[in-house]
């Protein structure tokens, strides 16, 4: 446990994920292989349940403390962490256990089957025993909270650096179903959880912004243009019989979707398309809010798949008859993927129709369009381009629509995080409904440094209220806010949620009085949501 | 309580009988200051009353043409019918408890305390008396202090890792005390060690008054970048947070602080890490020094001054809150705590 209660400290004190490497690599050279399994399975969220009632938790540590209920009440407010609230008010001399993980971990899970009593006093015997910085660890894993912000690329490629297998191969291995209590690190890392390699995804290539400095001439003999899909991108891989599903973030996804695995008898063997997932309902893609929905679920009900029903956009072949088709020309790629798309003839899967245009005229006059379309823009690629990999200039631009914008006034702020932590930088908007400002969305980016430092003045000077971090302002900085789409919503008061809301820029040229309404929000909604 | 010894007006604590305040945050004329810290000692008092320890502080940050008498510990001063004296606070050089006396009724007003040692402050002195005015900045069971020895080991450990790995080491310390503690604490001899100007103001005062030995000089502009590879900067917490240290490269933050005992309080620092030191009581400190002075009334100021005061009462004592100006907004990252 101590060991890991380092590497716990160690993650803690950066964000940098090359110093996150090195301390997972260094953790990993030092510990035993069955704590090793366990780490891994707890970075990588495959914790045990909640083995002990977090209230009888604080009223243990309460008891010990000597303090009443109230008060350590007061303290986690101010803590914010309930197991870090109990390891901190807890009395107890430093302990000098030295059990593993590993033993901790069974005899955590051993206790959650026990009476309250029992739990009691190996809870309290516990604590006395750890030392200070255990006792956190200890009090998240029986707790069911623990948690910690590594992710789950980071940790496989330290699990990389340290066992010299790939970062595909190991995330495939590590995806599907195992614990500790049916594998050993030996089985999972070397021998994989089954099947695996088949499903291994190639590297996404990904597009440019297009700019004044891009070199693109509209010829229509040398590019395609494509509307730009605004869903998620991933890879269809049909090998061995079985249909994969990768996002872009490396993550296998198949079962969440399966209207894609019901293309699994129609795809040929050796196939992997690239794509966009998109939610798609009377031959028009749903707002992306929609496809949110399906995004974090793993068990899909019927409902759901009946309102957002999934499918796929294919714009490139990768591989064809298990050859490796990235290095021949997109012109050779998308004619193979046309036939294959055809030849699938299924409802969930689509082709990406390429668009018409003589000059830059045209495509621009498309552009605009886009959003009828539910639409981000166009996408154009060289057809003579290869398939390569991560963002390249050159090849592929992106031309995204222009964001839709609203004048809104600031009504509350709160402290930023990271290097902006001293400053009031995450403000929340509101626009007029009558005589009332209804707030309608939050932002924290857009602004440069200097106008942060100056709005931040602006704040301090003129706060009105406080609600826990949250300041109150006297209502009087306008700013135009950007944003990429716009949905309904039941969540927030004013009814309607924003995508990638920014700010725009600073209007100081306006009055509070001179901002949007709400029936301009609205209006916008009808058109755009 | 009838006619009070001191009272809290909007000038400060204020003491009727004597007619004087102490640590007024509006300018009166007489003023009795606990210590140097900027949010205890204003400008533009007429009469000034403070520890010896406090004269060249107080002078080089108020002006040097103020009225300032100053006392020794324990020594008595008369002002109408009230006895007046300084006792040791702990909390930084020169800093006292100001106790007051009249018609046989006892306060004492704590200004900022601490009851762990101090290497360079006079060690606290528990002061019996009837009424105590006492600090809570961190009068929650959360705040316990790691001994002294072990966060000085922890800062010269990470000093040492960032020299092997070729990096400037900036500790985030206020200016006057808690510098100038960690200077007589730490190991001289692991590097060369600069400060920041707002720190070496206030070490050449300790120096000249014999408080303080070493070598740690200026860190002028003159000084080569590539020079500062390996060493230790002492700078306040104003300064690290500015532009001033994005130039500083490459570089780790340590900040040296009692808000550093929790996480939130790091992250929001935004340090690479944080070190447990503080000029304050702790939970434990806070308890045993109001224990001590066996007083029945307690005033609490500074921090969690309510929720404290809930606890004292449900712990037989009479506990009770008042409102001071000794805190800022921004409690974490300015105030010298
Ligand atoms: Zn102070
Ligand atoms: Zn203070």
């Amino acid at each position: 446990m101590r060991r890991f209660a380092r590497l716990f400290e160690e993650l803690d004190q950066t964000t940098k994920t090359n110093d996150r490497i090195r301390s997972l690599v260094s953790y990993l050279e030092d510990a035993e292989e069955e704590d090793k399994l366990w780490s891994v399975a707890l970075l990588s969220g495959k914790r045990p349940k909640r083995g002990v009632n977090s209230t009888r938790m604080k009223e243990w540590a309460a008891e010990e403390a000597g303090i009443p209920f109230w008060l350590f009440e007061e303290s986690y407010q101010v803590v914010g962490d309930m197991a870090e609230t109990i390891s901190l008010v807890l009395p107890f001399r430093e302990g000098n256990n030295n059990d593993s993980l590993t033993d901790w971990m069974e005899k955590i899970i051993a206790i959650a089957g026990e009476e309250e009593e029992v739990k009691r006093q190996f809870v309290v015997n516990s604590w006395k025993e750890l030392r200070k910085k255990e006792r956190l660890i200890f009090n998240k894993l029986i707790g069911g909270s623990f948690r910690i912000g590594v992710s789950q690329k980071t940790m496989v490629r330290a699990l990389s650096k340290h066992s010299g297998k790939g970062v595909s191969e190991l995330a495939h291995r590590l995806t599907g179903q195992w614990s500790p209590q049916t594998h050993t690190y030996h089985s999972l890392i070397e021998e994989g959880a089954g099947d695996e390699d088949l499903s291994k995804p190639y590297p996404f290539y990904l597009a440019y912004p297009l700019d004044e400095k891009s070199d693109f001439n509209a010829k229509p003999e040398e590019w395609y243009a494509e509307r730009k899909w605004d869903g998620i991108r991933g890879q269809l891989i049909s090998r061995g019989g079985e249909v994969f599903v990768w996002t872009r973030g490396e993550e296998l996804v198949t079962e969440k979707y399966p209207e894609l695995m019901a293309l699994r008898q129609f795809l040929p063997e050796g196939v992997v398309l690239d794509g966009e997932i998109l939610s798609y309902k009377d031959r028009l893609p749903l707002p992306f809010s929609e496809l949110q929905r399906r995004i974090g679920r793993k068990n899909v009900g019927k409902k759901l798949l009946c309102d957002v029903p999934i499918i796929m956009v294919a714009y490139d072949l990768l591989e064809y008859n298990g050859k490796d088709l990235r290095a021949s020309s997109l012109l050779e790629r998308r004619t193979i993927l046309e036939k294959v798309v055809s030849a699938v003839n299924h409802p969930n899967l689509h082709i990406s129709r390429l668009l018409e245009f003589k000059n830059k005229n045209d495509l621009a006059k498309i552009r605009q369009e886009s959003r009828q379309h539910r639409t981000e823009g166009l996408m154009l690629k060289r057809k003579n381009s290869e398939y390569k990999v991560g963002r390249k200039r050159g090849d592929w631009w992106k031309w995204k629509v222009d964001p839709l914008v609203i004048d809104a006034v600031m009504i509350y702020a709160m402290r930023g995080h990271g290097r902006r932590a001293n400053l009031y930088t995450d403000y929340t908007f509101a626009v007029w409904n009558n005589k009332e400002l209804v707030p309608f969305t939050k932002a924290y980016s857009g602004l440069t440094d200097d106008e942060f430092r100056q709005v931040d003045r602006f704040v301090k000077a003129n706060i009105l209220e406080k609600f826990g971090p949250v300041r109150s302002v006297r209502p009087e900085l306008v700013f135009e806010i950007a944003f990429e789409g716009i949905a309904k919503s039941t969540h927030h008061k004013s009814g309607i949620s924003l995508r990638f809301p920014r700010m725009n820029r600073w209007r100081q040229d306006k009055k509070p009085e001179e901002a949007n309404t709400l029936t301009d929000l609205k209006e916008m909604l009808s058109i755009y949501g | 309580m009838k006619n009070p010894l001191l009272v809290f007006n909007s000038n400060g604590i204020y003491c009727p009988k004597g007619d004087f305040y102490i640590d007024p945050w509006k300018p009166v004329d007489k003023a009795i200051i606990t210590h140097a810290h900027s949010d205890h000692a204003k400008a533009g008092h007429r009469h000034y009353l403070s520890h010896h320890d406090s004269k060249s502080i107080l002078k080089q940050r108020l002006g040097w043409e103020i009225k300032l008498e100053t006392k020794d510990y324990g020594e008595i001063i008369k002002i109408n019918e009230v006895k007046v004296s300084l006792h040791p606070a702990g909390h930084i050089l020169g800093s006292a408890q100001i106790r007051v006396e009249a018609g046989g009724e006892v306060w004492c007003v704590s200004g900022d305390y601490k009851t762990q040692p101090d290497p360079i402050a006079v060690n606290f002195e528990p002061v019996p008396c009837h009424t105590f005015i006492t600090e809570c900045t961190f009068g929650l069971p959360v705040y316990q202090w790691p001994d002294e020895a072990e966060t000085i080991t922890q800062i010269e450990n990470w000093w040492k890792e960032n020299q092997q790995k070729g990096k400037i080491s900036l500790i985030s310390a206020y200016s006057l005390g808690k510098a100038q503690r960690i200077l007589a604490l730490i190991d001289q001899s692991i590097g060369k060690i600069y400060c920041h100007g707002a720190v070496h103001t206030v070490n050449e005062l300790y120096k000249r008054a014999k408080k303080l030995q070493g070598h740690f000089p200026y860190l002028s502009s003159e000084i080569k970048k590539e020079a500062l590879i390996g060493t230790l900067i002492i700078a306040p917490p104003s300064a690290v947070s500015s532009s001033w240290a994005g130039k500083l490269k490459p570089l780790s933050v340590g900040a040296v602080s009692g808000w550093m005992m929790l996480r939130g309080s790091k992250r929001r620092q935004n340090v690479d890490r944080g070190f447990i030191l503080s000029d304050h009581a702790d939970w434990q400190g806070l308890n045993k020094a109001i224990r001590q002075t066996q007083s029945e009334n307690v005033i609490c100021t500074h921090g969690y001054a309510e929720v404290f005061a809930e606890w004292l009462n449900q712990n037989g004592y009479n506990g009770m809150s008042e409102k001071t100006f000794f805190e800022s907004e921004n409690s974490e990252v300015d105030i010298e705590n």
